[in-house]
């Protein structure tokens, strides 16, 4: 079975969440893409999008229709000559309303498993519960007779244990999205004990034609997206509880968000990225994580205790943010959780003197944007860095003992040996987490 | 003619424009534009009547019969004769020469010309179908998805293989820099704001064939533009009932109109012949040659259509254009100036309006009334030339004009 055979009949399941949605979209992109080359004319391509609730799937199409409608506006130029033969289409616009109409008729919406059967290739995307993966992914296999393929987009359980209680012979492999996956160009690639090369070798064409950059991982729980940051969200709640017993909770956590955001120039402070994730989905991430861990213990009560009260994050199917420990306005956060009122205190009320406690801003500090999209970031975040190191404030403290922890924890995955090398830890937060710079350097030696 | 008057010219890089807020529509350029200028010539009474020149606001805007917005600018209009006029990219000038025949046959004295295109309501890949009709709908299936910079980076595509790929890049790249460097001293021109210092590496940037087309960049393209510009066309009677002084305005001595077929494409992609014929005709009746220009309006809606431009005026032989560019003597300080306010690709492109926009440059600066954009005209070379196209090189108005007195 070639590329484009395998890719004849697909199946995402969990489609209409915020990673199957993305992935079901990249998919049917390139079916579609394939099934307009000429060798492929009168072949039928299927993508079957599977989730539990009708209701969402209704919203995952119209995001589907949205989304191919603007990768066919950005392709027009390619789309022109592809459908060159086609005397109907004339103008850009029908040309694009015809791409659009050839990706919806290639997705098939369905709440029922029973789809699935027939296809080659299932891409998995459902909740982070090894459980639930393993009893899905089992009863798949007993039922469908192709002998299919597996790409799970897990972000912490190990592919082996997926593997081997389900039953699938190696045919499974971590193919780890970065939300929103029709952005981020990373993906992690995780092999079980058992993976067929086969399968490897498919993974990494799969990743070339979506133009991902590709990061293998270690079959370790986290792998090394997810080993990092579950880390580092640690040592950020770990540095706010510290600091609240100065000040309020919310005004400590405030001012590590913007320690982490604004000091280290990174496109969102921890507590946002937190909250961006899902405050549930990062102390689940943890619980998968922690039993694979020796000497350490991967759990926050802070996070229990948000989760015990209702404040979850995550966000809405449109894409925007819901409140967590952070309130937000237009994408901004607004004001802070407090546990003990369960309430939301109001950042403008104590900004000033928070920031009065964290001592002037650095002067070459930028904000992310205009570092990352520089063309001289490194240039850029040497000299701020400089600056950081010869102060002494107390923002400049959290900021470099945070930059050294950020940077440990790196240097541990790479001992650990769950990331290959410190090229790949840094590759991981740059195009997944849109970092400016890898955690490894040496910016404060 | 006289009291011009321009509308911002709208769309991106101006720091008004945001795409997802709203904007002004059709009916408020028309209306900005024509008290602009019936302010200047004692109001509407004044008038006899108005033409108005526009491409395609029935596919950009939905809306047709554009003459009945001419009342809507004042009540004073209202059942006073007002035509439109279309000619593609060229509909402006066009709305110019129906406005002067008028005033010749001495069926007006005061007639209002008016030009205007909003074109922002759409995304650009989408624009271009629209602007598409400017060419033949038998050939669009074989166009480019962005047609017209489609057409005109083949025949960038063309002179390069004749004359060298180098040399029309760098002259290109020139064009761009003139072009924003004019438009930084016009407060109305859509790169007003523009303030990088990378002009000239912009203008080098290599065309992206994937994304855009073969041989133009960008920056070789004019603008997407909202706006409207209009300008009094009038009788020497005319002058005396709206009460302004011969001084105040230019007089067109000649001018020469040519159109050429839509279904056939250019015999030869490095000239521009209908250009060449219409610039012709309008030296020629105007009884001057081309040393005594002193300044030029010229159709850059692409930097290698401004090149074409300079050798079908004749300042360059064939392949010359691209070497007189480069030497800057089509910049505000050099032998001729060209597009003083920045051309299509730095003042804008509101297609219908632009060969009404042109007039008015040429007005301001034969009257003194050009501000920051002012040039030097000098007794030798007293006169302003205009060349406005529809399609490519079909739809030709070129206009002489010197001021009055």
């Amino acid at each position: 079975m070639n590329y484009t055979e395998r890719l004849s009949n697909v199946t995402v399941l969990g489609a209409a969440g915020k990673m199957g949605s993305g992935i079901l979209l990249l998919t049917a992109l390139e079916m579609v893409d394939l099934s307009l080359k000429p060798e492929n004319r009168g072949k039928v391509f299927v993508i079957n999008a599977i989730d539990v609730s009708s209701e969402a799937l209704a919203g995952l199409m119209r995001y589907i229709r949205a989304q191919a409608l603007k990768a066919a506006e950005k392709k027009t130029v390619q789309l022109r000559a592809v459908y060159a033969d086609r005397a109907d289409l004339i103008d850009n616009e029908e040309i694009i309303m015809q791409y659009v109409d050839d990706v919806m008729v290639t997705i098939r919406p369905s709440v029922n498993l029973e789809v699935a059967y027939n296809s080659t290739l299932i891409f998995e995307a459902i909740k982070e519960d090894p459980e639930l993966k393993v009893k899905l992914l089992s009863q798949l296999d007993k039922n469908n007779s192709h002998k299919p393929w597996y790409f799970t987009n897990t972000s912490s359980i190990p592919i082996t244990q997926l593997d081997e209680k389900a039953n699938l012979g190696g045919r499974i492999i971590g193919f780890h999205f970065y939300n929103p996956p029709a952005v981020q160009k990373l993906v992690e690639v995780i092999k079980s004990a058992h993976t067929l090369p086969e399968v490897e070798e498919f993974a990494l064409q799969y990743a070339k034609s979506l133009r991902k950059v590709v990061v293998p991982s270690a079959d370790f729980a986290g792998f090394v997206g997810n080993g990092h940051f579950m880390r580092d969200a640690l040592h950020g709640i770990g540095e706010a509880e510290k600091f609240a017993k100065d000040v309020s909770l919310p005004e400590a956590i405030y001012m590590i968000n913007k320690v982490s955001q604004d000091y280290l120039v990174r496109p969102m402070g921890i507590f946002q990225l937190i909250d961006y994730v899902g405050v549930d989905v990062c102390q689940y991430i943890m619980s998968v994580m922690n039993p694979f861990l020796k000497d350490e213990d991967l759990h926050s009560d802070f996070l229990d205790r948000l989760i015990g009260q209702g404040v979850l994050g995550g966000q809405f199917s449109d894409g925007s943010q819901k409140d967590g420990i952070l309130k937000y306005e237009k994408g901004r956060p607004v004001a802070v959780y407090n546990p003990d009122t369960k309430k939301y205190d109001l950042i403008s009320d104590f900004q000033a003197s928070c920031d009065e406690k964290l001592g002037a801003m650095p002067r070459s500090i930028q904000p992310w944007k205009s570092v990352a999209f520089s063309g001289k970031s490194e240039d850029m975040l040497k000299t701020i860095f400089d600056e950081i190191k010869t102060m002494d404030t107390v923002g400049a403290r959290l900021a470099k003992e945070y930059a050294r922890r950020s940077k440990e924890i790196g240097l541990q995955l790479v001992a650990d040996k769950v990331a290959f090398a410190e090229k790949d830890v840094n590759t991981v937060l740059l195009t997944g987490f849109f970092h400016a710079y890898g955690p490894i350097n040496n910016f404060l030696d | 003619m006289v009291a011009g008057y321009n509308t911002i010219s709208l769309g991106t890089g101006r720091k008004e424009f945001n795409p997802k807020k709203p904007r002004p529509g059709l009916e408020e350029y028309i209306r900005e534009a024509g008290q602009g200028v019936l302010k200047q010539i004692g109001g509407a009474k004044n008038v006899d009547e108005s033409v108005i020149g526009n491409f395609i606001a029935s596919r950009f805007n939905r809306q047709g019969n554009l003459a009945a917005f001419m009342p809507y600018i004042d009540p004073d209009l209202r059942y006073k004769p007002a035509v439109r006029v279309e000619g593609a990219c060229g509909s402006g000038a066009l709305a110019l020469a129906t406005g002067i025949r008028s005033v010749l046959a001495e069926t007006a004295d005061v007639v209002l010309v008016l030009g205007v295109e909003v074109q922002n309501t759409v995304k650009a890949i989408y624009g271009a179908d629209i602007l598409a009709a400017a060419g033949w709908a038998k050939d669009r299936k074989e166009g480019h998805a962005y047609y017209f910079p489609g057409k005109f980076s083949d025949r960038a595509k063309a002179y390069q293989e004749k004359y060298g790929k180098e040399k029309p890049r760098e002259a290109m790249a020139q064009w761009y820099v003139n072009a924003i460097e004019n438009a930084r001293l016009c407060p109305t021109a859509q790169e007003y704001h523009n303030s990088s210092e990378e002009l000239q590496s912009c203008g080098m940037m290599n065309p992206n064939p994937r994304g855009f087309v073969d041989s133009l960049n960008v920056y070789d393209c004019s603008k997407v533009s909202d706006g409207a510009s209009a300008i009094a066309v009038v009788s020497e009677e005319g002058l005396k009932r709206i009460g302004i002084p011969k001084s105040e305005a230019i007089e067109v001595i000649g001018m020469g109109q040519a159109e050429d077929d839509i279904t056939k494409p250019p015999d030869d992609p490095t000239i521009l012949a209908t250009t060449r014929e219409a610039v012709r005709k309008a030296l020629e009746s105007a009884g001057i040659t081309k040393e005594q220009l002193g300044t030029v309006e010229c159709h850059d809606c692409f930097s290698i259509a401004g090149i074409l431009a300079v050798e079908a005026i004749g300042f360059a032989p064939h392949g010359g254009g691209a070497e007189f560019v480069i030497q800057g003597n089509t910049k505000r300080t050099g032998k001729v100036p060209f597009n003083t306010t920045g051309g299509l690709v730095g003042w804008g492109h509101p297609t219908g309006a632009t060969g009404v926009h042109q007039a008015i440059t040429i007005w301001e600066q034969l009257t003194g009334k050009a501000g920051d954009s002012q040039i030097p005209i000098t007794a030798e070379r007293p006169y302003g030339l205009t060349i406005n196209m529809g399609g490519d090189d079909k739809s030709l108005v070129s206009i002489v004009f010197k001021k009055a007195e």
